[in-house]
């Protein structure tokens, strides 16, 4: 698997992330040492194999919609860097 | 009863003198924030030290006079992995991206651990968001080993580690995604356990890997680990991974036999790339369960050669998707002069994560993007299920099995961060149980020929703790 260039562009913009000229360089470099290595996977033979998401087997684990936490409002908006009237304020979305 | 004497006490010690009155919450706690403040500078290991750890003392011991508090860990102080939720104390997985978070709830082992009595010292220090094996990544600076100052001490849950071998807690609780417990714990020659997946409540940790994570004890003995895994297990509403379990009796545990116990020895796990002296002490430590009648027989265990490449294609794809909760709007870091709401999810992401973060989120999301997921995501999965045959057959034969914690001792300061593939395969022998969910506890057994300290594993199968625990006490009794 070669790692180019837009590739790793490619991988900031889905990770919403944007890397400096010489992250990019390493990224590039790191990533293409560390897929070739991960690329050995594919020497198994996994023919016919289920894929395992979950190792115990829980599935489809219900309970009742219920409000247990109480009113925290004020806590929860101290850890937002501006609020205004109770909500949390981000730059406009609309033009 | 001196200070020095206090912080050398087991948790259980400590424990049943408390209990008897013969020491106070109060005079522990006081013995660790006195050390804490005068010897932490040198490990780095706290993040943040509780300033009311001595009121929670106070109200504790009155509860145990009163006769409310009878746990066998009442009174006793305890470290707490940073990023798990602490109501109302700064917790901040090590990074900037939640160097401000106060949580306004407590993870539900905490919540037990309050329930238990126990006093919260502080928050340890831990790679950034867990993602790491070295303590290094840290936004809040490296936590340095107590055991040779120019080592690291091991990751993720390094400061959790260190904390007890530097007697600056009697006991903490790490997490364990890939080996973030036993590695550090064998690097700083305490003990830790890795739970089997489900048996602890993950509500409150902050997510990595959802599927490997685990919370779990690091102590100074397992029998300390017994008493605090049996604090914090058990079913919780508000995990819906977490199953129902009764915990383990830790009279059973002190009390283990070995005799007549089938012991399984991966030949892999002793093959090339682990250094001849973590192979000769874990082979010694062996070698004492046959001397007490366990038969030891070896197998080949092939599919360990596809445990990095698995794992790191499923821990990287459920950690991007997990930390694509951190876009500076809710909480966490937020940077200033932001032009669209674009703009401020890239910044805060950019300025807010570290390089090894970052990659970690680059890798997650290259295994699950369009064309690749068939090649790299689902074959890991294929591969887990093919890990979880391996050893599904191999208790067929054995009650444990054993091998090393890590292919070497703690490594030299700086080493591994300028190679993080390097660093990646430092976990070959801690993956394999994340991804099958299994128990393994990592025990010290004896120092490489430059005096650190070496770990084995003991890997039991699920719900089996009370066994490994057992083997893991039988060999601390001597």
């Amino acid at each position: 698997m070669e790692i180019t260039a837009e590739l790793v562009e490619y991988l900031e913009k889905l990770g919403r992330i944007r890397l400096s000229e010489d992250e990019k360089d390493r990224t590039q470099s790191e990533l293409a040492s560390i897929l070739g290595y991960i690329d050995k996977l594919g020497e198994l033979d996994t023919t016919g194999v289920e894929p395992l998401s979950h190792a115990i087997g829980h599935v489809n684990v219900m309970r009742e919609d219920e409000v247990t936490n109480g009113d925290m409002q004020e806590q929860i908006l101290a850890n937002s860097a501006e609020t205004k009237d109770g909500a949390i304020l981000v730059p406009k979305t609309v033009e | 009863m001196t200070g020095e004497e206090i912080l050398k006490m087991t948790a259980a010690e400590l424990g049943r003198k408390i209990k008897t009155g013969e020491l106070s919450s109060e005079q522990v706690t006081a013995a660790y924030i006195d050390a804490i403040k005068a010897e932490d500078g040198k490990y780095n290991s706290y993040i943040t030290v509780c300033d009311d750890a001595a009121a929670q003392a106070k109200e504790i011991d009155e509860k145990i006079r009163s006769g409310e508090l009878t746990g066998p860990l009442a009174g006793v102080p305890i470290a707490v992995k940073d990023n798990i939720c602490t109501k109302g104390i700064l917790t901040t997985c090590a990074s900037r991206m939640l160097s401000n978070f106060v949580p306004p709830y407590d993870a539900t082992v905490v919540k037990k651990l309050k329930d238990a009595g126990m006093v919260i010292l502080g928050k340890t220090n831990m790679d950034e968001f867990a993602m790491g094996s070295t303590t290094e990544t840290s936004y809040f600076g490296p936590t340095v080993n107590p055991c040779g100052t120019n080592k690291v001490p091991g990751g993720s849950s390094g400061g959790s580690a260190a904390s007890v071998a530097a007697d600056l807690a009697p006991i903490s609780l790490g997490s364990d995604t890939g080996g973030s417990i036993r590695q550090p714990a064998s690097f700083c020659g305490v003990t830790g356990l890795k739970p089997t997946y489900g048996t602890v409540s993950r509500y409150g940790l902050v997510a990595f890997a959802s599927s490997l994570d685990q919370i779990g004890p690091i102590g100074k003995s397992a029998e300390d680990c017994a008493l605090l895994y049996d604090i914090i297990c058990g079913e919780d509403t508000k995990d819906q991974s977490s199953v129902s379990y009764d915990g383990v009796n830790v009279e059973n545990v002190t009390g283990f036999d070995v005799s007549g116990k089938k012991i399984g020895i991966p030949e892999e796990y002793f093959g090339e790339g682990i250094d001849e002296d973590v192979k000769a002490r874990v082979m010694e430590a062996v070698k004492s369960f046959e001397a007490k009648g366990a038969v030891v027989e070896t197998f080949k265990m092939p599919i360990m050669e596809y445990a990095i490449p698995t794992y790191y294609i499923i821990a990287c794809a459920e950690a991007c998707s997990n930390l694509s909760r951190y876009d500076g709007v809710k909480y966490g870091y937020r940077p200033e002069g932001v032009d669209n709401l674009m703009d401020l999810y890239i910044k805060s992401r950019s300025e807010g994560f570290g390089m090894e973060v970052k990659r970690r989120i680059m890798l997650g999301n290259f295994v699950l993007s369009s064309g690749y997921y068939d090649a790299y995501y689902n074959k890991a999965l294929q591969a887990k299920a093919l890990i979880k045959k391996a050893f599904d057959e191999a208790f067929e034969k054995y009650d444990v099995v054993i091998g090393p914690v890590a292919p070497t001792t703690a490594l030299t300061a700086g080493e591994s961060l300028s190679d993080p593939l390097k660093m990646y395969l430092g976990d070959i022998c801690t993956v394999l149980i994340n991804i099958v969910g299994i128990p393994a506890v990592s025990v010290p057994c004896g120092n490489d020929k430059n005096g650190m300290p070496v770990g084995m594993q003991i890997i039991g199968k699920h719900y089996d703790e009370e066994t490994i625990l057992g083997f893991a006490a039988n060999y601390q009794r001597g």
